[in-house]
């Protein structure tokens, strides 16, 4: 399966935005001496991201599977949780002043903390992915199990051996 | 012989346990397909902060040597290469367990790794005092050009693409570079808070390496993936040490050709395996044997695989040069523990490099001692379903990307460089050479500003400050060096892009 052409056109669009703003941002800020190496580089960035650019014009770029419906609709309810879990429920998301003084302001403020967001990510993304059917008893039992056993894992390594502070947000 | 001296601190009770830790933990997690060696060690890094560097380095080395050699695991039983490094093993491996002889196929796998690893490390111990002493003789300017050498050399031989290998290493180079300017002090590419004090590579390795492993694992949905598992009835130790015994012809080709590929910067064990089983092929008298279950493929296989890994250190203790994309994850390590590369290492830390190479002799026999004796049930955690690694990777993730310096930062980044990493793979882009250029971005540049400093007393005008980097053998060598990488990738990919063969291998 190869990507269409109209993604790698995507694509090689993105990559000579990124190399174009990295030369402009480049050779027009200053001092001139930090930026000397990465006007270096840029040049050549800007040389590789026009090349795979034009060839992908020309429908000739044809490495890379590129992403299909399928694989999109399979990536993302996890692609979801993950975000969800990364940006908002281990630490929270810092002050909104719109939310002040409502309930659910601490919660978005504060998030789940590590350990709580982390037990609740795991069994989600286990849930949703796991192949056994979801209306087994037997099923659920062994998902929470398994999380169970992990998430002891995971805080004897990070909290109990490493001594590693985590946030630790509404809940732990 | 200075490495005889160290060999103590090996046989230290934390050190020791450490050791065995790696290597069962390494087979484990290399037979566990989807769990490739890089990601491994990426995800190691953070469990050796609370380490000495060479406990740290001890762990690490160990997880290196034997998650090469696991993925033999997956390869043999299941027909999954574990790593990337393992798919040369498969070809025969799985005929041979296929017919009822997986238990073969493991000794001889293992035994072969061992002699080819406890080669490839003995060629570290004695080649890599020669190199640091040859690297004495470079200056900012060659350090600059090697800084290159690494990039260019995996960008264009790691890639499927010459252009986006370049590319690769291009961003990889650009990241490199956001933060503070450690001389001028300016910020540099800073579009967000978290990127302040600049992309941690510990961070930027967790996020490369697993989270795109992660959304792979997604993408397969909820499907009950139907894998070929093979029964592995016993089979007697002698008669496989006999078989390695005899099996001379393979297990030295492999050797050599992995020790070769190993030396050269940013190619790795996928390369030495598959070498190594085509010239196998070609001295055999065997040759319409091979594919259908014979072990001499098997042998040179894995004894290049493992030959590989001692060799890949060579050029990055020395010069800072990777040998092969985890050897690139192990510098980052190294410099988390303030083990900086260069011609001085074994002045400046004997104990703590000895150690470690020596680590790594004794982990190669550990490793097929344990290798042999965990086989038939490492098969179980090859199988280990996809939903549960697919959430234990990413957990690990937050985690260690987290502990590294206590920062949600470093998680964002680290979340960040995976999801658009996953998107540039899927568009034939290499995360290797990203790795590379993020890694020697800062030797590049600091020794580019030294070395424009230098230039800068010496003469005047940009073109003849040029000449400094221009002129004298060792720069012009190393120039012909980048050159040659870059236009031997050119031409390579130019051929196969005319064949219709490989163009259709490419849209496979």
């Amino acid at each position: 399966m190869t990507a269409s052409r109209t993604q790698h056109l995507a694509a090689s669009s993105v990559i000579l935005a990124v190399a174009l703003t990295v030369g402009w941002v480049s050779f027009t800020q200053q001092p001139e001496e930090a930026f000397l190496f990465p006007r270096l580089i840029s040049v050549f960035f800007g040389i590789f991201a026009l090349w795979n650019f034009i060839r992908a014009v020309m429908g000739l770029s044809k490495v890379g599977e590129g992403l299909d419906g399928a694989t999109v609709r399979a990536i993302i309810p996890g692609l979801i949780v993950m975000l969800i879990y990364i940006f908002w429920a281990a630490k929270g998301y810092g002050k909104i002043a719109t939310l002040e003084g409502h309930w659910s302001y601490d919660w978005v403020r504060r998030g789940m903390g590590f350990y709580a967001s982390s037990t609740l990510a795991f069994f989600t993304l286990y849930t949703l992915y796991d192949p056994a059917p979801r209306t087994e008893l037997k099923g659920w039992a062994k998902r929470i199990i398994v999380t169970a056993i992990f998430m002891a894992i995971i805080y004897g390594l990070f909290a109990l051996l490493l001594k590693v502070q985590t946030p630790r947000g509404m809940i732990f | 012989m200075e490495f005889l001296s160290y060999f103590g601190g090996v046989f230290e009770p934390i050190a020791f346990m450490l050791l065995l830790g790696g290597t069962i933990g390494g087979l484990i997690l290399g037979a566990t397909p989807g769990l490739s060696p890089t990601m491994a060690v990426a995800l190691l890094i953070p469990f050796t902060f609370q380490l000495s560097p060479t406990q740290g380095l001890i762990l690490l080395g160990a997880a290196y040597t034997s998650t090469v050699a696991g993925g033999a695991v997956s390869a043999i039983l299941l027909k999954i290469p574990g790593a990337p490094a393992n798919i040369a093993t498969a070809l025969d491996g799985h005929e041979m367990a296929k017919n009822g002889e997986g238990a073969r196929a493991l000794h001889l796998s293992f035994m072969s790794s061992g002699i080819g690893g406890i080669t490839g490390v003995l060629l570290l111990i004695f080649l890599t005092p020669v190199l640091a002493q040859w690297a004495l003789a470079f200056g900012p300017s060659h350090l600059f050009w090697l800084a290159i050498l690494g990039v260019t050399v995996i960008g264009s031989l790691d890639s499927k693409s010459f252009v986006k290998g370049l590319l690769s290493g291009c961003i990889g180079l650009w990241l490199s570079m956001i933060g503070y300017d450690d001389i001028q002090g300016a910020q540099r590419f800073i579009f967000h808070d978290a990127l302040t004090g600049g992309i941690h590579i510990i961070a930027a390795l967790i996020g490369i390496f697993a989270i795109p492993q992660v959304l792979d694992m997604f993408a397969k949905g909820r499907r009950k993936v139907a894998i070929e598992t093979v029964e592995v009835p016993e089979h007697a130790i002698g008669d496989s040490v006999r078989e390695v015994a005899r099996s001379a012809r393979p297990l030295t080709i492999g050797t050599v050709i992995g020790s070769i590929v190993g030396l050269i910067p940013g190619i790795g064990g996928q390369i030495a395996g598959l070498v190594a089983y085509d010239q196998s092929k070609k001295f055999s008298p065997n040759k319409a044997k091979f594919g259908t279950g014979h072990p001499e493929g098997l042998i040179a296989a894995e004894s290049a695989n493992n030959a590989m890994v001692g060799p890949s250190l060579v050029p990055l203790l020395t010069l800072s040069i990777p040998g092969s994309p985890t050897a690139a994850v192990l510098l980052g390590g190294l410099l988390i523990h303030g083990i900086f590369p260069g011609s001085d290492i074994f002045e400046r830390n004997p104990e703590v490099i000895w150690t470690f190479i020596n680590s790594m002799l004794i982990g190669q026999i550990l490793m097929v001692i344990f290798g042999i004796a965990i086989a038939k049930w490492a098969a179980k955690i090859a199988r280990a379903p996809l939903p549960i690694m697919a959430s234990a990777v990413l957990v690990l993730s937050l985690f260690g990307s987290y502990s590294v310096q206590q920062s949600m930062g470093d998680v964002w980044i680290m979340l960040s460089l995976g999801l658009g990493m996953y998107f540039l793979e899927k568009f034939g882009f290499s995360a290797a050479p990203v790795v590379l250029g993020l890694i020697l971005g800062p030797i590049a540049e600091s020794n580019f500003v030294q070395g424009s400093m230098i230039a800068g007393a010496m003469y005047d005008g940009v073109w003849a400050k040029a000449t400094y980097f221009m002129t004298g053998s060792l720069n012009i060598g190393l120039i012909v060096l980048v050159i040659l990488s870059v236009g031997y990738s050119f031409m390579s990919h130019r051929a196969n892009s005319k064949s219709p063969a490989s163009d259709a291998g490419a849209r496979a």
